[in-house]
């Protein structure tokens, strides 16, 4: 365990305003650090024995839970992702949650753009209109979207999840870059109409371009919360062939419980994990940072 | 301009009625029919919907596991965003004040950086993931907590966590907690690192303790931040619905000890096509969620500190 928490102290650089002179309140200072240490550990563990576990034999995880497998058993992975579809949910998702993601992005900045930056009589309901759809829980709406996705005839279809999960995207997005719009500058917009560039010119060409930091925030922001997805595809994607990952996952580990598979679950787990930590751990700062965001606005 | 007001109604018109259009369907309509549905007493066969008035808020109040749902979100409405609140705190406090002190501050702690990258992981993943992950870590036999409290000789603390009425919901809270302190953490980090420094320093050469500093000094300058911590935690936990339907036995069990709202309408409309009960509990939920938001921001607000 001490190899998980020793590690990490070396790249520490920012948050480092040690003084070097030894004083008193030594105490404090270790008890201090057993609390961190402690919660690290309680986060880590978990998905660390998940990992290890993943690459176990079905008889090691019951009769030693706590030592690395004797030969890791790649084929884990290979099982649960053909046998176990976990492969195929995550192209599911691949595909669900890409499509929506870049029609999320462009419907709710050409939104957050009429509404922040023309005036023309309706724009103050339009914008508390999109706005108040985040106020209501998705619950509420749960039973009348099930009719109404089921009568457009897109009931567990690709599209039919698109189209709800931008539409569900959409307030906090057309909220997030409304008020992003409202803190450009607008001579850079002027001086374009004025070399003649269409209102849809000025957008692609010279608005969206500054609104990249704003993009990004959203972008991660919307791209995580799409792929978190459970509730929307567990009512609208009844089709076992097209469920999306956490949702088979999820159904994986109820319908065969304990029982059977255990290394299988374990790595099926990991395989859903993995992708999101890694680029975790590649994007930390701006993906920590686009999703505080959210929350500060 | 005369340049900028050229075509402006047909743009506006191509960037905002896709968006509209598609928001009106999919979001507004079934909000709208949600409050008409609540009202009658639709079994899903069209052309069949009798309008029933209050009934069915009045059949929600002798449904027995409905009333234990109220009784658990109730319960979770006052645990969670507490408890992850006060983690957050107790942690980005530590780690951006708990080094050792200088001669006349505060300091960061060594490794901060790490922390707040290890304590955000949970966040990233989706709430049924982190429930098949703790649907492992309770298992009675190989679970990791049990074979850690037998490894190290506790055995007598050793529960079937999720299958004890006195013990799954508290199960249930703790892996919500454990799933979102890292994100407030860092939220309230990032706040603490804009207070100035001199703030701080005044209040320690005053003699202030670190906790006095904590409660007088920090945590007022956070109440924003604290603020919409507790509107979104509290909207968790009036949820826990994912939770709940992947972790817990029944699901909702045992004996009903977990049943949340999200789980008794999910299985009133979809296991027993009972959707304008389902609808009832859904605006039910809806007034709950606003009474909350609406006590939540009152209750709370403070004279705001400002920083000249």
């Amino acid at each position: 365990m001490t190899a998980v928490v020793d590690r990490p102290a070396r790249p520490a650089t920012r948050a480092e305003r040690t003084d070097s002179s030894p004083r008193s309140g030594r105490a404090g200072d270790v008890a201090a650090h057993l609390f961190l240490v402690g919660w690290a550990v309680l986060v880590t563990v978990p998905l660390l024995w998940a990992v290890v576990s993943s690459l176990k034999t079905d008889r090691e995880i019951l009769t030693s839970p706590w030592t690395p497998p004797a030969q890791p058993q790649f084929h884990n992975w290979s099982r649960a992702w053909t046998e176990a579809s976990i492969g195929s949910y995550f192209v599911n998702s691949a595909i669900v949650v890409g499509t929506a993601l870049v029609l999320t992005m462009l419907l709710g900045s050409l939104v957050a753009y009429a509404l922040a930056r023309y005036t023309f009589p309706g724009n103050r309901l339009l914008y508390y209109l999109f706005v108040s759809g985040i106020l209501f829980p998705v619950f509420l709406a749960l039973v009348p979207l099930f009719f109404v996705v089921k009568q457009l005839g897109l009931l567990g279809t690709y599209p039919g999840l698109i189209l709800v999960y931008t539409a569900y995207a959409l307030p906090f997005t057309v909220f997030f870059l409304h008020s992003f719009f409202r803190t450009l500058p607008t001579a850079i917009a002027e001086a374009a109409f004025i070399d003649g560039c269409s209102h849809a010119g000025v957008f692609f060409r010279v608005m969206l371009p500054l609104a990249r930091p704003g993009l990004v925030s959203i972008g991660i922001f919307n791209f995580l919360g799409l792929w978190n997805q459970y509730l929307l595809p567990l009512v609208l994607n009844p089709d076992p062939d097209r469920y999306v990952l956490a949702q088979g996952l999820a159904a994986l580990s109820v319908s065969q419980g304990y029982r059977s598979d255990w290394s299988g679950l374990f790595a099926g787990l990991t395989i859903a994990m993995l992708p999101v930590l890694a680029a975790y751990v590649l994007f930390q700062r701006q993906i920590r940072s686009g999703l505080t965001a959210g929350a500060v606005r | 301009m005369a340049a900028m007001r050229h075509g402006k109604y047909r743009f506006l018109a191509g960037a905002i009625l896709p968006g509209l259009l598609l928001y009106a369907v999919f979001v507004l309509s079934p909000y709208a029919q949600a409050f008409y549905l609540s009202l009658t007493d639709w079994t899903g066969v069209s052309g069949e919907v009798g309008f029933v008035g209050l009934d069915n808020f009045r059949r929600l109040l002798d449904d027995r596991l409905f009333l234990s749902a109220l009784r658990n979100n109730g319960l979770m409405l006052l645990v969670v965003p507490l408890a992850t609140i006060l983690l957050g705190l107790l942690l980005a406090a530590l780690v951006n004040f708990g080094g050792r002190r200088g001669s006349t501050g505060l300091a960061g702690i060594r490794g901060g950086e790490f922390y707040k990258i290890a304590y955000f992981f949970p966040q990233l993943l989706s709430l049924p993931i982190v429930a098949v992950l703790w649907q492992f870590v309770y298992h009675p036999n190989e679970g990791l907590l049990n074979g850690f409290l037998r490894a190290v000789g506790l055995d007598a603390l050793a529960h079937a966590w999720l299958g004890d009425p006195a013990l799954a919901l508290s199960a249930v809270m703790a892996v919500l907690v454990w799933s979102s302190v890292g994100f407030y953490m860092v939220l309230f980090s990032a706040a603490m690192e804009s207070i100035p420094r001199d703030v701080l320093e005044a209040a320690v050469l005053d003699g202030a303790g670190r906790l006095a500093t904590l409660r007088r000094i920090i945590v007022p300058l956070l109440w924003d931040n604290v603020q919409v911590a507790f509107v979104y935690l509290g909207v968790l936990a009036l949820d826990g619905f994912a939770v709940v339907q992947v972790m817990t036995a029944g699901p909702g069990g045992p004996d009903g000890a977990t049943e949340v709202i999200g789980l008794g309408l999910y299985r009133s409309a979809f296991t027993y096509g009972k959707f304008g009960y389902a609808a009832a509990m859904g605006v039910t939920l809806f007034f709950l969620t606003l009474a909350f938001a609406v006590i939540a921001l009152r209750a709370s607000r403070r004279e705001r500190v400002e920083l000249s």
